[in-house]
């Protein structure tokens, strides 16, 4: 579970988020929502660790991110998985190697372990036989299905995942979609997806967090996000579904 | 202000690449591969200009020399010590500084624009000595390797420029070249290539690390790390050469 409390960020005096709480359980695929430039992205960065808010709590099973020192941090990073909206994969390596890349950094195992482990996560996300293509020889849905197998290598408790759907055609943001429910109820994953796509909040939102201009106005999943009673999540739904 | 803080910046920067790599196995093995690539791809470029550093100085100094009361065969002495003490050390190093000080930034600016860095830090791995340190240390060991290199080839050319323009022959040359041979000479020029390797390669990462945007600001990012590096290289040289040549 993570738990956000009063978190706080700002850049160069201009608060982006205010006091933003919110709770993340475990086994449920939770959605960041909102439009673009409310603060989403710096949300899961401040989550992931890329940016540190100004103040406030980011609580990882009573692990507090923010007050851990340097090599906590880094064990917990080990947990965590993320799926970039471009992909990240990379460039220089094969897709073989980007999801053998935390086995060979964070594992003692050996050479054909790590293939048989890069292999069963390839199978997962329906690569069985790309391994030695590259990230510029694959479509944008492989590279995200790529940054999904290279995320559950090392077995994380927590998936984070930008925009998963942003520049792929239905079929397969559907495709990447299903994939991201499995793998959170099949590994009991806390995952937490940022996204616009109003279609994929109402197929998969086990619980969803509204943020508008940098402040979370509402909480709740699927079944009431019609009925919300928020004006500004009511326009978002209907400017989305438009 | 805004110097002080990219110079603050820049030994932070310095501080998170000197980290003790995550797996020394795969270290090593960016090490070796960034070693061939730094020296392997600049040996073409600094045999051609060392080469013909030495014969153009033959030609300059004769021309200086000639119709004067000093033997020729100073010739030699001064081409050789103009190359090791100058020549070698400092344009060597500009040359890489151009060719591998924007090869560094615009890979780690992709990198970094691409979010492939943000995707290290977020596995748990130190971005900037993954992929930073082997570079550094490859280029602490390439550059003063080509100086090295550039030194021999530049006296090398000398000796083919006295062969085809005749200002002396070879043999008065090679007697120049062995005359009075000062060993720290040699201390010098790799103490410079050493504090040259160094500006190169955490100028250009940093500038490169400091990326954000897209392709235009990989580009902007590349030419101020050739700049800067530059810059660096000749304040230090004046700063090396004082400090080492006048005690």
């Amino acid at each position: 579970m993570i738990e956000l409390k009063d978190i706080t960020k700002s850049f160069d005096g201009r608060p982006v988020l205010k006091n933003v709480s919110a709770t993340f359980k475990k086994g449920k695929c939770s959605f960041v929502i909102g439009a673009s430039g409310g603060g989403k992205s710096v949300l899961m960065k401040c989550m992931v660790g890329l940016l540190e808010p100004d103040s406030g709590i980011i609580d990882f099973d009573n692990r507090d991110f923010l007050r851990l020192d340097y090599y906590q941090k880094k064990k917990l990073r080990q947990e965590i998985g993320m799926l970039f909206q471009g992909g990240a994969l990379f460039d220089s390596l094969s897709v073989e190697d980007n999801v053998a890349f935390p086995l060979r950094m964070f594992t003692t195992m050996g050479k054909s372990e790590i293939l048989d482990r890069v292999n069963f996560c390839l199978k997962r996300v329906k690569l069985d036989n790309a391994n030695k293509l590259f990230p510029s020889n694959i479509s944008g849905g492989m590279k995200k299905r790529v940054g999904i197998a290279r995320a559950i290598a090392l077995n994380p408790k927590y998936l984070f995942c930008d925009e998963p759907n942003s520049g792929l055609d239905p079929l397969t943001s559907r495709v990447i979609d299903e994939l991201i429910m499995e793998i959170t109820e099949e590994y009991d994953i806390t995952t937490i997806v940022n996204s616009h796509d109003i279609k994929s909040v109402f197929d998969m939102g086990d619980h969803i967090v509204f943020i508008y201009k940098g402040e979370s106005l509402w909480e709740g999943n699927k079944d009431n996000l019609r009925d919300s009673g928020n004006p500004q999540l009511a326009e978002f739904i209907k400017a989305s579904e438009f | 202000m805004t110097y002080l803080e990219s110079f603050g910046r820049y030994l932070l920067f310095l501080r998170s690449c000197f980290r003790p790599p995550d797996k020394w196995r795969m270290f090593w093995r960016s090490l070796l591969m960034e070693v061939y690539k730094m020296g392997n791809d600049s040996f073409g470029i600094v045999s051609i200009i060392s080469t013909f550093i030495g014969a153009v100085a033959v030609i300059q100094f004769g021309s200086q020399l000639q119709g004067s009361l000093v033997p020729m065969t100073i010739l030699g002495r001064i081409v050789r010590d103009a190359n090791i003490l100058e020549f070698s050390p400092t344009i060597t190093a500009l040359v890489m500084a151009g060719k591998i000080g924007s090869n560094i930034a615009s890979e780690i600016g992709t990198m970094k624009v691409s979010e492939q860095i943000d995707a290290l830090e977020i596995m748990g791995v130190n971005a900037a000595s993954y992929v930073v340190l082997p570079k550094i240390i490859a280029a602490l060991i390439s550059v003063p390797a080509l100086v090295t290199y550039s030194m021999f080839l530049a006296n090398v050319g000398g000796a083919i420029s006295c062969y085809f323009s005749e200002i002396v022959t070879v043999d008065m040359f090679i007697q120049g070249l062995r005359m009075d041979f000062d060993p720290f000479f040699i201390t010098h020029a790799l103490t410079k290539a050493f504090f040259s390797a160094f500006l190169i390669a955490t100028i250009s990462a940093h500038n490169g690390y400091q990326t954000e945007g897209g392709a235009l600001e990989v580009g902007s990012a590349s030419t101020k790390a050739v700049v800067q590096s530059c810059i660096s290289i000749i304040f230090f040289d004046y700063i090396l050469t004082q400090l080492m040549l006048y005690k």
